[in-house]
Formats: structure tokens, C-alpha cells, sequence
């Protein structure tokens, strides 16, 4: 099949099954966004895994620990997905470690406090939300599948945010000082989670024309900010952004320069804690080492024993 | 030691009385491990009331590519389909 007929195909919409055939770009192109997109939800258990033996009561962290379990789960359905375009898993797990493969630097600032719970599920999840919403419908079927899954699930981790920032500003003075402290320090990483704008995207146009991505990164991040801000203003916080301003014209709202020189230098690996979260992954890793091999003798042990 | 473990494909039934359907796959070394990792990943919500594993490399497929060729030959019977029959004016209940 030519390149030609491929392309027919994802203009009538149809879903690329792993064992149809697809330029080697398309591949390519995959790999590296389903193995970023499960990176970030393995490493994102950490900052969140951080408060989960002092959560405020059983209730929070009966809470927590589900979610943290749910984006491992996410992690895994979307490692399986990655992997029926040819790299195992353990390919993956090597080029997270080698930084090969990057992670959504998000997940490499630290949480303080535990209004940054809150403000992780509401932001960050609601970021991720809007994203993988729009990724149901991307044209290569075991990620788009996994993307549905991963919907279902996500919006209870939104609401529990949501619910604790909620709480917390209506709470007693210290605590609102700390939900609206943590939506400082969370509202821009978050939009930028959606990545550099259009301009600046290199990648996009393939994106787009293969129906890999459904909408671009500028209109997924209009989309999260034009939600938000009644969102915010509902609980009486504050976005930290002076130019935020409903626009009539546009029926949107405009917002503030992103402060991309911060972005880049997180993505390069200068965030607070880039090297706390590869290393801790690399330490789970190693330590689990003895359990995998446990596991593969004690298999090969009984089928000795079957046959 | 090579550390690539046996992948198997999962099935769940919903409910009871419906057929399993494929909800994805996961890594384990032996059957009982399969099963418990099925469980754990896919049935976090009360998906299932059973759970299928079998190894992938046991699964055979169709070629995509060759689908039409492969499908073919059913589309020629059309007299496979209860539309293909002229029933008598005024029947009922056939």
C-alpha cells in the first residue's frame, strides 16, 4: 500500500489497526507520543504518592490511593498500546531512563502543600482531560481505545481536586492562602502542559494530517482556559494571570505571554525535580529486579514440574 | 536474562449471559499471574463477572490486507438474507 492510500483511509476516518500497513513517520510519530504520554502517568504517581501517608483523613486517602492506582493502571493500558507497533516494554522503560523519551514536565515540580493535591487533580488532570478527550478520536485504533478507557475513569480525578480546592478556600484564612498559593504555582506549568503554540510546533501539521492529533495544541489549551476560569472564580480564587479577559469578539478568552524559556529549561531536564523523579523511577525499577526474576524461575520451575 | 515476559490478550463478560470482549493485554509470567493482573488492571470498577487470558502469540488473525479478498466470498449469497425472499401479499407474522 502506498502512502497515498494510507492517507485515503484516515480521510474517510477509518481507524490503522498495529498490523495494517503505515509510513514508517506515522510509526515513528506514535512511539514517541503514546511512550511520552505513558511516561507522565507512571511518573506522575510521584508527586501525588508523596502525600498519600499524610493525607488529612482516611477519606482523602482512601482517595488518593485510588487515583495513584488508576494512573498506573492508565500508564499500563498505555504502554500495551504502544508496544503492538514493535518496542517492548522494556525498550520503553530504557528510554525513559536514558531521557531518550521525555515525560510532561508538569510532573517535575514538587508539592508542598496539600492544597497541591487539589490543585493537581483540578489542573492538571483537567488538562489532561481536555486532551485525551480530544484523543478518543485519533486514527490509530489500540490508542484511541486506550483514550476512552482512560476518559471514563479520568473525570473522578478532576472532581476530587476540584472538591478539596473547593474545601480548602472556603476554609479558614491559611487554608485559602494555600489553595490560592497552589493555583499560582500550578496555573502556568499547567497550560503549558498543552506544549509550545502552533507556531513554535513543528511536528503539528504531520499530526494533524494523519489524525494522530484531532486539535492542535493552541486550541486545546484555548478550550482548558476558556473552562476554567468560572471554575475559579465559582470558589473565589484567583488565575495569576493580569491579562486574563473575556474576549467578545472571540467568544474566548485571552490570556497572558507563557513564560517559554521556564518550559524549555524544564523540559531539558532543569526543573525542581527532574533528577528526584528519574531516580526515584530507576530505584523502583531495580528494587523490583529480584521479583521479575522470582517470578520468570518460578514459572519455568512448574512448567518443568507440568511436563 | 531477558526480561521481556509473555504477553497475554484479556476478556471480560460484563455480565453474566454476555459474550467476553478483548479489553487489551498484560504482561505475566505464568496463568495465575495473567489473571491476577487482568483483574487488577481492567476490573478496578465492577467491569466483569469473568475474565478470559490466553497468550497473544496463541491468538491467529485474519491480514487486514487482504480483508476483502478474505471476506469475499459471502458477499456473493445474498440468498442468505431473510430480504432476499418475496413473500405472498397480505402474510403475516414471517
Amino acid at each position: 500500500m502506498t502512502e497515498e492510500k494510507f492517507q485515503k483511509r484516515i480521510d474517510r476516518e477509518e481507524k490503522i489497526e498495529p498490523k495494517d500497513w503505515m509510513p514508517e513517520g506515522y510509526r515513528k510519530h506514535l512511539i514517541r507520543q503514546i511512550s511520552q504520554h505513558a511516561h507522565s502517568e507512571i511518573i506522575g504517581m510521584q508527586p501525588e504518592g508523596n502525600w498519600i501517608s499524610r493525607a488529612p483523613s482516611l477519606r482523602a486517602k482512601m482517595i488518593l490511593l485510588a487515583k495513584v492506582q488508576d494512573e498506573a493502571g492508565h500508564g499500563l493500558y498505555l504502554y500495551s498500546a504502544c508496544e503492538t507497533l514493535g518496542v517492548s516494554r522494556q525498550e520503553l522503560v530504557s528510554q525513559l531512563h536514558s531521557g531518550k523519551a521525555k515525560y510532561s514536565s508538569i510532573f517535575n515540580y514538587p508539592t508542598l502543600s496539600w492544597a497541591d493535591m487539589g490543585a493537581i487533580g483540578w489542573l492538571v488532570d483537567g488538562a489532561a482531560i481536555v486532551n485525551q478527550v480530544s484523543l478518543q478520536r485519533t486514527s490509530f485504533g489500540p490508542y484511541s481505545r486506550g483514550m476512552v478507557k482512560i476518559c471514563k475513569e479520568e473525570s473522578f480525578h478532576q472532581r476530587q481536586g476540584y472538591e478539596i480546592m473547593a474545601q480548602m478556600a472556603q476554609g479558614t484564612s491559611e487554608q485559602k492562602a494555600m489553595a490560592q498559593d497552589a493555583l499560582n504555582r500550578f496555573w502556568w506549568p499547567s497550560i503549558m502542559m498543552f506544549g509550545p503554540n502552533d507556531s513554535d510546533s513543528p511536528r503539528t501539521g504531520n499530526a494533524m494530517k494523519w489524525k494522530i492529533k484531532r486539535k492542535t495544541n493552541d486550541e486545546l489549551r484555548q478550550e482548558f482556559i476558556d473552562k476554567t476560569v468560572n471554575q475559579a472564580e465559582i470558589i473565589g480564587l484567583t488565575i495569576p494571570d493580569k491579562d486574563l479577559k473575556w474576549n467578545d469578539e472571540r467568544q474566548h478568552y485571552d490570556f497572558g505571554e507563557m513564560d517559554w524559556d521556564e518550559f524549555w529549561s524544564v523540559v531539558n531536564g532543569n526543573g525542581p525535580c527532574n533528577k528526584q523523579r528519574l531516580n526515584h523511577h530507576k530505584k523502583a525499577h531495580d528494587d523490583g529486579q529480584w521479583v521479575r526474576e522470582a517470578a520468570k524461575s518460578y514459572s519455568q520451575k512448574k512448567e518443568l514440574i507440568a511436563n | 536474562m531477558s526480561e521481556n515476559r509473555t504477553v497475554w490478550e484479556v476478556f471480560i463478560q460484563s455480565k453474566n449471559g454476555l459474550a467476553h470482549k478483548h479489553v487489551g493485554n498484560v504482561h505475566a509470567e505464568d496463568k495465575i499471574m495473567a489473571l491476577e493482573n487482568a483483574r487488577e488492571l481492567y476490573t478496578r470498577r465492577n467491569e466483569g463477572s469473568c475474565i478470559w487470558v490466553v497468550k497473544s502469540k496463541d491468538i491467529i488473525s485474519s491480514e487486514s490486507e487482504d480483508g476483502e479478498a478474505f471476506f469475499d466470498p459471502s458477499n456473493d449469497k445474498m440468498y442468505r438474507h431473510p430480504t432476499f425472499y418475496t413473500m405472498p401479499e397480505g402474510s403475516k407474522y414471517i
